[in-house]
């Protein structure tokens, strides 16, 4: 079978807008680059910037202690999004629970969103690290590491439960329907049937957070973990250079790339199936 | 008023439309009737070009619609499409989804669109569930208040993709009693269907689509009484047990 000419000529069309557009895209990044670029670089102030925060030298001796640092931030943001996620989804599923017997807990729930989504996390961090230790309750970790964990899990978990929450409210009631219908118990209805598709949708928000608690393993530096954000400023306090803060940003940019890419990856993903209805 | 001319469509290499040729006049009613798989969907949302032709032409009126200049919300303005469940935006009240299209696309008044919406509700006994959300709503009401949703746009053409069949038999009726007033008014009309009775009452014409072609093509009577094709026959014999 051989295509018609004009569906030939449409083909080209496309072709050619696709890259028409393309071009047009191109050419305005590049101008408005190119504008950035000449009035920062001629700014009046833009050597003493230049030598103060982006300077190579600088960056190429701080380096690998920053790397080294980064290490901790890496280790951190692994353990704590576990940690995140369990208390996410268990206080998601206490809140919609709809049994009585449960009242306290719900209330509990409730306080424990409310209290930790509204203070801000820098505090927590600092109530935590300072304050949980002088308790000095028999079990309770000392290690710095395990109390930037709880604190950063606190915090997150609280965000974390009402994004989950949502995605769990957002499902059709059909859903439930059907899966009670089957003759599933409430907690296999749930964990066979609503959570895998509020998960889903929310992914991509939860996704968002986690970017977020990427960046915020920076605040741990406050109670002394010598995390890269830390260790940036330990050699820059010596030397009175900024260099190495950029170089730790330049850190944190590129671990948030990849989830920020992902998060993109699954929206449209997500986006695609949904659009793809047909009967 | 609308017209097909060897239109073909591939997905993912297997094709689905293997060269149409359709016409529908002003005022017609078409039934598009067939297997499970043999592309009536697809048909029709190529028709309002929900999916991008691989080839083939198709004309509203005097448009070229294939052509990848046109405006094509403005072409589907010009042609309602109602499908067979989740028509409804379930975050708006029924006045409001009636409202919505007129007022944001047809750029008609709030006050107007609701005094037309209200008239249409009217018309199909709903109109004490104006403030109802959708979910509120049976399926058949449901159905009912998306073709009024779509005839308030005033499409010239309405394509129907088996806008019973997610139905239970008693509510059927009510949805085809809507439809055969929109006949009367002189809708043109593409529908396809599983309902065979209420194609050979309604249809000027009915196409019968086997693995992406027109099989056959022809006036109910014909089509239903002395199939030209052992397809159609073959495939009659079976729905009409
Ligand atoms: N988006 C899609 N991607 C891949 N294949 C598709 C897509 N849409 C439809 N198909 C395939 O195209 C064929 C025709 O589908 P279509 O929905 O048009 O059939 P139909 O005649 O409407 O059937 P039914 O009577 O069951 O509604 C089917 O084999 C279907 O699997
Ligand atoms: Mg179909």
């Amino acid at each position: 079978m051989t295509t018609s000419e004009r569906q030939l000529e449409r083909d080209r069309y496309r072709r050619r807008r696709t890259l028409t557009r393309g071009a047009v895209a191109a050419v305005s990044t590049l101008v408005v680059i190119g504008l950035l670029v000449y009035v920062v670089g001629n700014s009046p102030g833009w050597d003493r910037v230049h030598r103060t925060y982006f300077w190579w030298p600088d960056a190429k001796s701080s380096f690998p202690e920053v790397a080294r640092s980064f290490w901790l931030n890496i280790r951190l943001f692994m353990v704590v999004e576990v940690f995140v996620l369990i208390v996410g989804i268990v206080v998601a599923i206490i809140r919609v629970v709809p049994a009585p017997a449960l009242a306290p807990i719900k209330l509990l729930a409730v306080l424990y969103a409310d209290v930790f989504r509204g203070t801000p996390t820098l505090l927590i961090v600092l109530l935590v690290g300072f304050g949980l230790p002088a308790l000095n309750l028999t079990g309770m970790p000392t290690s710095l590491f395990w109390l930037g964990v709880i604190a950063l899990t606190l915090s997150y978990g609280a965000y974390v439960a009402e994004v989950i929450r949502a995605g769990i409210l957002s499902i059709h009631p059909t859903q439930w329907a059907s899966g009670r219908a089957l003759g599933m118990t409430y907690g296999q209805t749930m964990r066979h049937v609503v959570l895998p598709q509020a998960l889903r949708r929310v992914a991509p928000p939860l996704l968002n957070d986690f970017v977020s608690l990427q960046k915020d393993t920076a605040l741990l530096s406050t109670i002394g973990l010598v995390e890269s954000l830390r260790a940036a400023q330990v050699i820059s306090g010596k030397d009175f250079i900024f260099t190495p803060y950029v170089v730790a940003a330049a850190f944190f940019i590129a671990a948030t790339i990849p989830l920020a890419r992902f998060t993109d990856y699954l929206t449209v993903r997500s986006l695609r199936r949904e659009n793809g209805l047909i009967t | 008023m609308l017209r097909a001319e060897a239109v073909r469509k591939s997905f993912n290499g297997t094709e689905v439309l293997k060269g149409i040729d359709l016409e529908v006049t002003e005022g017609e009613v078409v039934c598009l009737i067939g297997a499970s798989g043999s592309g009536k969907s697809t048909l029709l949302r190529c028709l309002n070009l929900l999916e991008q032709v691989d080839d083939g032409d198709i004309w509203l009126g005097d448009a070229e619609i294939t052509d990848p200049r046109v405006d094509v919300d403005a072409v589907r303005r010009r042609i309602g499409i109602v499908f067979q469940a989740y028509n409804l935006f379930p975050h708006k009240t029924v006045l409001d989804n009636i409202v919505l299209g007129p007022v944001t696309v047809g750029g008609r008044s709030k006050a107007e669109a609701a005094a037309t919406a209200h008239e249409l509700l009217t018309r199909i006994g709903l109109e004490d569930r104006a403030g109802a959300y959708p979910d509120a709503l049976s399926g058949g009401q449901q159905q009912r208040v998306a073709l009024v949703r779509a005839i308030a746009m005033r499409p010239e053409v309405l394509l129907l993709d088996e806008i019973t069949s997610a139905l239970d038999p008693m509510l059927v009726g009510e949805v085809l009693d809507v439809i055969r007033d929109l006949r009367r008014e002189g809708m043109t009309i593409v529908m396809a269907t599983h309902e065979m009775a209420f194609a050979r009452e309604v249809a000027d014409r009915i196409v019968f689509m086997a693995d992406g072609c027109i099989e056959e093509s022809g006036t109910p009577e014909q089509v239903f009484t002395t199939p030209k094709s052992p397809r159609t026959a073959e495939f009659l014999a079976r729905h009409l047990a």
